[in-house]
């Protein structure tokens, strides 16, 4: 933040014409509203909101002691955790692999970073299709192969088909981020190792994946923003938080407690929770990349 | 490579090959899916094999001419929304970032920390946590089901003027020196040098918002309740209200088709400014 350039223009006006329309832009639909969700998280409105009285903390003792609620937070520390080891563990897989055969890893780049394009709530339609228990294609040959399949019945069938969904649709990113990683790893060392006689395998846990840790680590908490609030579609598509709440994820759940139930407090509250915990990932994020840019 | 191992090698492009036609295989099914009638997929196992309704199934979806038990809109209007939708997206953002960098960079004003920190915060919350308040704000200023509202709220964000503020403070100062020397004023150095010297960053930037743009599902389920307005990834939700069995899955699937082309086509053809866009937005 302390660099500063040594040239600078003067003018009175023309720097706030220039920051006018972004300052304009977060003020009205940024501030504004994140203001506003932090005052209704301590206000309740009557049905009709007519009137409006002020509750203090009532609004987050009344979810925290919703059985439901937590039961979201459940369901979305198990789904992001399953988004961010899969999702890694595979990508960590075909990089490694994509990196040892250079001349064709650009192919292969080419043909595995599309899914980043597809927005999340089609990948969900395109996974809800090959799993629908009366006419998906996969669920067709689970079923010969004595695998009762059914995603609207079944939780752990539901939470599976969305983590595959999930997972596929950020292999991409993970992929680009891990070849990179692997690429600027110097050859040296390498050799080094095989000429001491390490194998290919020990030479992947002893050298190649301590020098990915920085990547890993980044990776792991994007997959985890990413599993939060990126994967709205992802649900509403494929199960609709369903069968009964077992896929509601906290973003799901605060879209349905405001907007189906019309829980204006509540899901104030539940914003503000959000918040806290999207600020904390995020201030992780920063501290690991500031330490990486150190060694 | 380090050695020689055959059988490594046929391993790496085995394990490649299983991995590339995993991911691509929900996409073949789409297509197969699209060119056959709603009767043949529903009859289980469907065909894994195209089919021979390819442009009847495409054609009726772009005009909207079989109304399934869902909404039938016209994918071809849908498509028109998600276009400018995306585009206003991609251009606004990098245009007004572009301004406020420069401002930030280049000049010296007063509560320039504080208008620093102010955009910077904005990083931190992803519109899903401020969803109710920022749709409050939409429907009282009467946005709701037009253009301004579906775009103007994903303007608000600062990845892109960080992005920018980076990249100014890498361009060398005597080029300012030199412009103010050749008498240029502040906007004619930024016209004539810092713009064309940030064409890549415009370019990265530009793929990566368009996909962003373009593949938006919260916000526009909430402020499109008119069907004319939906982007075509709303319209394909809604055409899937019905229940899964009683659904034409063959248009779906189309439809599933012509929204995943425009932004697949972006990241294909200009891989190198994606994966640039990439990298740089999260620094």
């Amino acid at each position: 933040m302390a660099a500063e350039k040594r040239v600078v223009f003067r003018s009175g006006w023309l720097p706030w014409a220039l920051v006018g329309p972004q300052a304009a832009v977060i003020l009205v639909f940024f501030f504004w509203p994140a203001a506003q969700t932090l005052l209704q998280s301590i206000q309740r409105q009557d049905a009709f909101g007519t009137s409006t009285e002020w509750v203090g903390f009532a609004n987050f003792a009344q979810i925290f002691s919703d059985p439901s609620y937590l039961a979201s937070f459940k369901t979305t520390a198990l789904f992001s955790v399953l988004v961010a080891v899969v999702g890694i563990a595979v990508s960590l897989l075909l990089a490694v692999f994509a990196d040892r055969v250079i001349r064709a890893a650009l192919v292969y780049k080419t043909l595995l970073i599309w899914p980043y394009a597809v927005a999340p709530a089609v990948a969900g339609v395109l996974w809800l299709f090959m799993f629908a228990p009366s006419v998906g294609v996969v669920s067709y040959a689970l079923h010969r192969a004595g695998v009762d399949w059914n995603h609207l019945l079944n939780a752990g069938d539901a939470m599976t088909l969305i983590v595959m969904a999930a997972v596929w649709n950020q292999v991409s990113y993970n992929f680009l981020f891990f070849l990179a990683g692997l690429q600027s790893i110097p050859k040296s060392l390498i050799e080094a190792a095989a000429i001491d006689g390490a194998r290919p395998w020990r030479r992947f846990w002893t050298i190649i994946f301590p020098l990915l840790s920085p990547t890993t680590f980044f990776l792991l908490v994007i997959n985890i923003i990413y599993a939060f609030f990126g994967t709205f579609g992802i649900i509403d598509a494929a199960t609709e938080g369903g069968p009964g709440k077992e896929t509601a994820v906290l973003v799901y759940k605060l879209y349905f407690d405001g907007f189906k139930a019309l829980d204006l407090g509540g899901s104030a509250a539940q914003s503000v929770v959000l918040m806290a915990i999207v600020i904390g990932l995020t201030v992780i994020q920063f501290r690991f990349i500031e330490s990486k840019v150190n060694y | 490579m380090v050695e020689r191992r055959p059988l490594l090698n046929a391993l790496s492009h085995g394990v490649m090959l299983v991995g590339v036609l995993v991911v691509a295989f929900p996409v073949y099914l789409t297509f197969v899916a699209s060119t056959h009638t709603a009767q043949e997929i529903i009859q289980a196992p469907m065909p894994l094999l195209p089919g021979d309704q390819f442009l009847h199934n495409y054609a009726a979806v772009l005009t909207g001419s079989e109304r399934g038990p869902g909404s039938g809109a016209p994918v071809g209007r849908m498509m028109w929304v998600s276009l400018v939708s995306a585009l206003v997206i991609a251009i606004g953002k990098i245009a007004i970032s572009l301004l406020s960098a420069f401002a930030i960079v280049y000049f010296r004003f007063p509560f320039k920390q504080v208008v620093f920190w102010m955009i910077f915060v904005t990083l931190m919350l992803p519109v899903e946590v401020r969803i109710f308040p920022t749709y409050q704000v939409i429907s009282d200023l009467g946005m709701l089901n037009s253009y301004a509202g579906l775009t103007i709220p994903l303007i608000a964000s600062a990845t892109a003027t960080f992005l920018f503020r980076q990249f100014f403070m890498t361009v060398p100062d005597e080029l300012v020196e030199a412009a103010r020397v050749d008498g240029a004023g502040p906007m004619r150095f930024f016209k004539d040098v810092l713009v064309p010297l940030s064409a890549t960053s415009i370019a990265a930037l530009f793929v990566i918002q368009f996909i962003y743009g373009w593949n938006q599902y919260l916000w526009p389920l909430l402020v499109t309740t008119n069907e004319n307005m939906y982007p075509v990834v709303i319209g394909i939700k809604r055409m899937i209200s019905g229940g899964e069995a009683a659904q034409q899955w063959n248009l779906v699937m189309a439809t599933a088709m012509l929204a995943m082309l425009p932004p697949a086509l972006i990241v294909i053809f200009m891989q190198r400014w994606f994966i640039k866009g990439l990298v740089d937005t999260e620094k």
